[in-house]
C-alpha cells in the first residue's frame, strides 16, 4: 500500500507547469480543484457579504440601512449564491476533485477535459446569473416561485439562464465521478475498500446525474414563460403555480443531499483520522449513503404541506420523510460510537466535525419535528425553517468544508497552516454560529415569518442577538481566510502524512506529483486499518 | 447588556410566557401538546449524541502510551439505534397526522369568509356582502372557514395563534378553518414571499362576541363620516402601504400636494391630476407611468371599492393639501 518515495526533481502538480494560462487550460483534476477553490471561496465572500447587509438591516425593525425592494435583491443574492455557487460545488467539485482520484489510486478522473468543461460552465453561468444585477437584480429568493418570478420586473431571466448552465457543471462533474470510481480504481481497491469519502460523492453523483436535469428544464420553463409568454405556471395563461413547486422542489430536496452526503463523507475521513481508530460500522455508512440518495427523490413534498397540496399527499410525503431520518440517524450514532475507545486528537479538522456533529444533531431533530405534518402547519414559512436549514446547510456542510480543508490542506499545498489560529477560527464559528441560529428557532415558533424585511417590535431582542452572532462568524471566516492564505504561502513545509492518517491520498508526496503516485499503488487491506 | 436581557423577557412575554404565541383557537392546545413533547424529545435525543460525543471526546482524549481499539461493528447496537428512532419517527408521524387531520377537516356549517389575497393586502368577504381590508372579525365558539384565492402571486395566511397556515394560489380556491373559544385580536402575516410588501401584509383577526359580532355586521362603518374621513380610513388600510399622506416617497409617490398638480409622466405629456385623473389612477393603474416610479407596481383596486370608497380616497387625497 505503500508508494511513498520522493518524487523525481521535487516535481508536483503546483510547479508541472507555469503561468496563469497553464491553469486555465489544465486538465489535471487537482489543479481543476484548485480553481474550484478559488471560484468557491470568491462567491463565499460575496454570499457571506450579502448575509452581513441582512443581518444589519434586520437588526432592528424598519428601515436601517436599506429600503425593501434592495433587501429582498440582498436575500435573493445571498440565497443563490450560497446554494448555487458555493454549497452545490463546494465539497464534490472542489475537495472531491483533488482528493478522490487520489483516494481510489487514480491517475485522474476519467474524462479530465469534461472536468475543465463543467468548471468552464460554473464560471459562464455565475456570469450569466451576475449579469441580472444590470437589469434590475432579482427579487424572487433562491425559490423563484411562480407567479411572482414570471411577473416581477427584474432580471430574473439572467439568473434562471445562469443557475441552468451552472446545472451543467453539477451535472457533468457527477457523471465524470461516477464512471472514474467504476473504472478507475487501483488494484486491489475494491468498492468496500474505498473511503467513506468516495460513497458519499458517489452517492451524491446519483443524485447529480438525475435530479439537476428536472431543475435545468424547469428554469428554462420560467424563461420561456417570461421571454415567450408559454402558460404552465401563470394561472392567467391557463398555467399550475403549485406545478412549479412540485418541478422545484423534485430536484431542490434531493439537492439538499448534493450539499450534505459529501459533507458527511469528509466527516467520516476526519473522526477516524484525529480519532486514530478505524470507522464504526463501515458498510452501515455506505449503505446509509446510498440509502438516503435513493429515498430523498420522494420526499419532496414536505416542502408543500400548506401549499394546497392534497392532504394524503401531505401525509404520504411526512411519512417518507420520517424514513431518510434514519440512515441520517444511523450515520451519526455510527460516528459517535467511532470516538469510543479511540485516541483522539483536537486538531482544528477534529474540531469542525466535532461541531458538524453538534450542530447536524440539532439540524436532524428539527428536521423530524418539520417532518411531523402538523407541526409544519404552524413552522413552515417561517424563521424556525431558516434556523434548521441553516444548521444543517452551515452547521453541516461548511462546517464540514471547513473540516475537510483544513485536513487536506497539507496534502494540498504541501504545508501547514497555523494551528492556533484555525483554532481560534473554529471558535468564533462555532460560537457565533449558534447564537446566530438559535435564537431563530424561537423567532419562527413565535411566529414571524421568514423573508421579512421589517417585523413586530416583539421579534426585535431576538433579531439583534442573531445579528451579533453573524458578525461572529464573519470575523470568524475574515481570520480563516487569512490562515489559509498565511498557510499557502508562508506556512511551514509539511510532511506526505502528517496527521498519520491512512487512506491512500496520504501515502503519495505533498504535494502530489501530477501523475498522483510514483509508483502505481496496489491496495491490499480497507481504508482505517489503525491497529 | 441589562437592557437587553430584560427586553428579551418582555417578547417572549408577548408570546404567553412559553415561547409560542397565544391560544387562540381549539388547535392552539392539541398543537402545543405535540410541539412540547416533540421539543423534549429532541432536547433528550440531541443531549445523547452531543453528551456522548463530548464524554468520549475527553475521556478517549490522545494520552502516550495508549492505544485506540480496534472495532468494525456491533450489529445488535446497530440494529438498535436503527430501530429505536424509527418507532420513534413513527410515534412523530403518526401523531402529527392526528392533530392534522383535526387541522384540515372543514366543519360542515361554518361561518364562511371570503378572503381575496393581493400585492399587498388581505381583502375579506361576507356573506352580509360586507367588505374589509386588514382587519377580519370574526365571531366566538364559532367555526369560521376562510374560502381564500389570490388576484396576483402566492400569499400565505398565517395566523399564528391559532396554528393555522395555509397558501393563497391565484387560479384556485384553497381553505383553512379555526374556532376561537376566547375574545381578542390576534395577528395575520402573510407567510409565502410576494415581494417589496410582503412583510407590511399584516392584518388582524377580531373575534366578538356574539352579540358585537351581530351588531359589527350590521352597522355600516361610514355611517356619520365625511368622505374625508371615509378615505382616511381606507387609505391606512389599502394605500398606505406604498403611499405616504406625505411629499416623501415610498415604494409610489407621496401624495401630498398631487391634487391639481401637473404629473409629470413616462412617455407621456403631463397630466392634470383632477378627479378623473386619481380615479383612473385606483382602478387602471397601468394606464398612466410617473416619472420616475417602475411601471406595472400598482395593483389595480377594481372591483374591490363601491362608489362611496371611490368618492372617498378622492376626497381624501384632494385633502392633502
Ligand atoms: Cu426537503
Ligand atoms: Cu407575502
Amino acid at each position: 500500500m505503500s508508494a511513498t518515495a520522493t518524487a523525481p526533481s521535487g516535481d508536483n502538480y503546483l510547479n508541472h507547469e507555469k503561468g496563469l494560462w497553464s491553469w486555465l487550460t489544465t486538465l489535471d483534476h487537482k489543479r481543476i480543484g484548485i480553481l474550484y477553490m478559488i471560484s468557491v471561496m470568491v462567491f463565499f465572500l460575496l454570499g457571506g457579504i450579502f448575509a452581513m447587509l441582512m443581518r444589519t438591516e434586520l437588526i432592528a425593525p424598519g428601515r436601517t440601512i436599506m429600503g425593501p425592494e434592495t433587501y429582498n435583491r440582498v436575500m435573493t443574492y445571498h440565497g443563490t449564491i450560497m446554494v448555487f455557487m458555493v454549497i452545490i460545488p463546494g465539497i464534490p467539485a472542489f475537495l472531491g476533485n483533488f482528493i478522490m482520484p487520489l483516494q481510489i489510486g487514480a491517475k485522474d478522473v476519467a474524462f479530465p477535459k469534461l472536468n475543465l468543461i463543467s468548471w468552464y460552465c460554473l464560471m459562464v453561468g455565475a456570469l450569466v446569473a451576475f449579469t441580472s444585477l444590470f437589469y434590475n437584480g432579482v427579487d424572487t429568493g433562491w425559490t423563484f416561485y411562480t407567479p411572482y418570478s414570471i411577473r416581477t420586473h427584474t432580471g430574473v431571466t439572467f439568473m434562471v439562464l445562469g443557475a441552468f448552465i451552472m446545472g451543467f457543471s453539477s451535472i457533468l462533474t457527477g457523471l465524470n465521478f461516477i464512471v472514474t470510481i467504476h473504472k478507475l480504481r487501483a488494484p486491489g481497491m475494491t468498492f468496500w475498500r474505498m473511503p467513506l469519502f468516495c460513497w458519499g460523492l458517489y452517492s451524491t453523483a446519483i443524485i447529480q446525474v438525475l435530479a439537476t436535469p428536472v431543475l435545468a428544464i424547469t428554469l428554462l420553463l420560467i424563461a420561456c414563460e417570461r421571454i415567450l409568454g408559454v402558460g404552465i405556471f401563470d394561472p392567467t395563461l391557463g398555467g399550475d403555480p403549485v406545478l412549479f413547486e412540485h418541478f422545484f422542489w423534485f430536484y431542490s430536496h434531493p439537492a439538499v443531499y448534493i450539499m450534505i452526503l459529501p459533507a458527511m463523507g469528509v466527516i467520516s475521513e476526519v473522526i477516524t483520522a484525529f480519532s486514530h481508530k478505524t470507522i464504526f460500522g463501515y458498510k452501515a455508512i455506505a449503505f446509509s449513503s446510498i440509502g438516503i440518495a435513493a429515498v430523498s427523490f420522494f420526499v419532496w413534498g414536505h416542502h408543500l404541506f400548506v401549499a394546497g397540496q392534497s392532504e394524503v399527499a401531505g401525509i404520504i410525503f411526512s411519512f417518507i420523510t420520517m424514513l431518510v431520518g434514519v440512515p441520517t440517524a444511523i450515520k451519526v450514532f455510527n460516528w459517535t460510537a467511532t470516538l469510543y475507545k479511540g485516541s483522539i486528537e483536537f486538531k482544528p479538522p477534529m474540531l469542525f466535525a466535532l461541531g458538524f456533529l453538534f450542530l447536524f444533531t440539532i439540524g436532524g431533530v428539527t428536521g423530524i419535528m418539520l417532518a411531523t405534518i402538523a407541526l409544519d402547519v404552524h413552522l413552515h414559512d417561517t424563521y424556525f425553517v431558516v434556523a434548521h436549514f441553516h444548521y444543517v446547510m452551515v452547521g453541516g456542510t461548511l462546517m464540514a468544508i471547513m473540516a475537510g480543508f483544513y485536513y487536506w490542506f497539507p496534502k494540498i499545498f504541501g504545508r501547514m497552516y497555523n494551528i492556533f489560529w484555525a483554532r481560534i477560527t473554529f471558535v468564533l464559528i462555532f460560537v457565533g454560529f449558534n447564537v446566530t441560529f438559535f435564537p431563530q428557532f424561537i423567532l419562527g415558533a413565535m411566529g414571524m415569518p421568514r423573508r421579512y424585511y421589517d417585523y413586530l417590535p416583539a421579534f426585535t431582542s431576538l433579531n439583534r442577538i442573531s445579528s451579533i452572532g453573524a458578525y461572529t462568524i464573519g470575523l470568524g471566516f475574515l481570520i480563516a481566510l487569512i490562515v489559509i492564505l498565511q498557510g499557502i504561502f508562508g506556512g511551514e513545509k509539511a510532511s506526505a502524512n502528517p496527521w498519520g492518517a491512512k487512506t491512500l491520498e496520504w501515502s503519495t508526496v505533498s504535494p502530489p506529483p501530477h501523475d498522483n503516485f510514483v509508483t502505481e499503488p496496489i491496495v491490499t487491506a480497507g481504508p482505517y486499518e489503525y491497529r | 447588556m441589562i437592557w437587553q436581557l430584560s427586553s428579551l423577557f418582555s417578547s417572549i412575554a408577548h408570546a404567553n410566557g412559553t415561547f409560542m404565541p397565544p391560544d387562540g383557537d381549539t388547535i392552539a392546545p392539541l398543537y402545543d401538546h405535540l410541539y412540547l413533547v416533540m421539543v423534549l424529545m429532541s432536547a433528550i435525543a440531541s443531549l445523547i449524541v452531543i453528551g456522548g460525543m463530548v464524554y468520549f471526546s475527553i475521556k478517549y482524549r490522545r494520552q502516550t502510551g495508549r492505544k485506540s481499539a480496534y472495532i468494525t461493528h456491533n450489529t445488535t447496537l446497530e440494529f438498535l439505534w436503527s430501530f429505536i428512532p424509527f418507532c420513534l419517527f413513527m410515534v412523530a408521524f403518526g401523531w402529527g397526522w392526528y392533530v392534522y387531520y383535526q387541522m384540515r377537516t372543514m366543519p360542515e356549517d361554518a361561518f364562511e369568509v371570503n378572503v381575496l389575497a393581493q400585492q399587498w393586502s388581505w381583502n375579506f368577504m361576507y356573506k352580509s356582502g360586507k367588505k374589509t381590508t386588514a382587519d377580519m372579525y370574526v365571531p366566538v365558539n364559532t367555526p369560521v372557514r376562510l374560502i381564500m384565492t389570490s388576484k396576483d402571486v402566492i400569499h400565505s395566511m398565517y395566523i399564528p395563534a391559532f396554528r393555522q397556515k395555509q397558501d393563497v394560489v391565484p387560479g384556485r380556491y384553497t381553505q383553512t378553518w379555526f374556532q376561537a373559544p376566547h375574545v381578542g385580536n390576534f395577528h395575520i402575516f402573510c407567510a409565502e414571499y410576494c415581494g417589496m410588501g410582503h412583510s407590511a401584509m399584516l392584518g388582524i383577526v377580531h373575534v366578538l362576541s356574539k352579540a358585537d359580532f351581530d351588531k359589527w355586521l350590521e352597522t355600516n362603518p361610514y355611517k356619520g363620516l365625511t368622505p374625508v374621513q371615509v378615505g382616511q380610513h381606507l387609505f391606512q388600510q389599502k394605500c398606505s402601504v406604498c403611499h405616504n399622506p406625505t411629499t416623501e416617497r415610498k415604494v409610489g409617490p407621496g401624495l401630498q400636494h398631487v391634487f391639481g398638480s401637473m404629473v409629470q409622466l413616462q412617455g407621456q405629456p403631463p397630466h392634470l391630476a383632477d378627479e378623473n385623473y386619481i380615479r383612473t389612477h385606483i382602478l387602471h393603474p397601468s394606464t398612466y407611468s410617473v416619472q420616475g416610479f417602475p411601471k406595472g407596481v400598482m395593483p389595480s383596486f377594481q372591483g374591490q371599492l363601491s362608489e362611496e370608497e371611490l368618492t372617498g380616497l378622492i376626497e381624501y387625497v384632494k385633502s392633502l393639501k
